[in-house]
């Protein structure tokens, strides 16, 4: 895997997110205090934000490119993203929610196929509910079955675990683990949490007012 | 009742119900525009569509009329081309409830539109749909009861209209003879009775409008 995110310039508020990496490990944590940038570069990387200059390639496809003026839309780039509030559509079952953006042509693909993908996170049984009524931690795995389901070539993940408490947590990382062991998919993880960090990610990017101000080992998390 | 008095409800009814029902994709697509962009003369716009809630209902009438006159911009063309007379028509009644109504169906669906969470729709985008997909199935059933309740109350609005349409369409018994304007006309030749009844049906008809749309918009309320 070889994300590109170079020259990323994108003013908020205070600061500008200013970013110029290129990531190679499979999970790629991104640690920082809150307010430091990290769900703006995850925004700007689903293509859910203009920034004022950046060039953004994954393998070999460019998904945006100021200067030439390329911004693939986000319903074309092929990038799952998990946000923090989850955003699981409240008006919609979970097998709504969960086939919304499943693409039949990806059941070639075994791997990303519902019986497959609701098998691992264990929440075939809820497909019939509706997500206003799961607990916490049903709706984690529903809305990163959601984004699988999807059939994406980059996972962004922010915060996944920030509204639970430690017990949760710990039942959900295993999960979590399973789908990075499984898929091998390219992801980018949002997290504050050192332990979450050392137990899922290969690499670190520390951020701090928008720029990366350590790239460390992911056992070696600030 | 009697066989006048059932002709003047039913009228009255039908033709609230048809302005209502025409008015709502341009309601809708104006709102939507309202809550979702910025665009260049946006407070121009919205100040105009607010005028008919404002201005004396007389005075709207009379810029109808002029429009909609045979010689009128409007009527003018749609006689010439068309045949149609719109002045003294039920097609007069339908315009006067329509523009009259149209600033409450806006102002009602804008303020839905604003209360969906963005994040549902960008999640949407993230996971293949384009924007009327995202539309058709976030957008809208999230804003859905908010709508009715506009739709309901421009309705109601229709119902008891009286300036604008004595001027664009008169009082003529039998063609463009509503509710209000019946009820003013019995009291004119002290027809005391009838204008009671048809009074009691006014009430019971917007009561049952505005409580509808006051249920949707409790029940819409996050």
């Amino acid at each position: 895997m070889r994300l590109l995110l170079k020259n990323i310039s994108l003013p908020l508020a205070e600061f500008a997110v200013e970013v110029d990496v290129e990531l190679h490990s499979q999970v790629t944590g991104i640690f920082g205090p809150s307010g430091a940038g990290k769900t703006s570069l995850l925004d700007l990387i689903a293509g859910l934000r203009r920034p004022s200059s950046a060039k953004i390639q994954l393998n070999d496809t460019v998904l945006t490119d100021t200067a030439s003026g390329l911004a693939v839309p986000p319903r074309l780039r092929e990038v799952g993203y998990v946000p923090q509030d989850l955003a699981l559509f409240p008006h919609l079952s979970v097998r709504q929610n969960l086939l919304y953006g499943h693409k039949p042509e990806s059941g070639r693909n075994p791997l990303f196929s519902f019986e497959h993908v609701t098998d691992l996170l264990e929440i075939k049984s809820l497909a019939g509910r509706s997500v206003t009524h799961l607990s916490g931690g049903e709706k984690q795995r529903v809305a990163l079955a959601r984004a699988l389901l999807a059939s994406p070539r980059l996972l962004l993940l922010d915060e996944p675990l920030a509204n639970l408490d430690t017990a949760l947590k710990d039942k959900i990382i295993p999960y979590l683990c399973r789908v990075r062991d499984e898929f091998r998919l390219p992801m980018l993880y949002v997290t504050h949490e050192r332990e979450e960090a050392q137990t899922l990610c290969d690499e670190i990017l520390v951020m701090t007012r928008g720029r990366v101000t350590a790239r460390v080992d992911g056992r070696a998390a600030p | 009742m009697t066989a006048e008095e059932w002709q003047i409800v039913w009228f009255t009814a039908w033709v609230s119900a048809l302005s209502t029902l025409v008015i709502v994709p341009f309601g809708l697509g104006v709102a939507w525009l309202l809550a979702r962009h910025d665009w260049f003369g946006k407070s121009v716009v919205e100040t105009a569509i607010t005028l008919p809630l404002v201005m004396p209902p007389v005075a709207t009438g009379l810029i109808l009329l002029k429009m909609f006159g045979r010689r009128g911009a409007i009527g003018g063309f749609l006689h010439d081309s068309l045949g149609l007379d719109i002045v003294f028509t039920w097609r007069g009644v339908l315009i006067s409830l329509g523009v009259m109504s149209f600033p409450l169906l806006v102002r009602s669906a804008r303020v839905a539109f604003e209360q969906v969470n963005q994040r549902f729709e960008q999640i949407a985008r993230t996971l293949g749909a384009g924007n009327w997909r995202v539309f058709l199935t976030i957008t809208l059933p999230l804003a859905f009861r908010g709508i009715m309740a506009g739709v309901m109350l421009a309705f109601a609005r229709a119902l008891g209209e009286f300036g604008a349409t004595i001027m664009v369409a008169g009082n003529i018994p039998g063609r463009t003879s509503t509710l209000s304007l019946s009820i003013f006309q019995s009291v004119q030749l002290g027809q005391d009775a009838h204008a009671y009844r048809l009074l009691g049906i006014s009430v019971a008809l917007a009561f049952i409008a505005v409580w509808g749309s006051e249920c949707l918009l409790r029940r819409a309320k996050p």
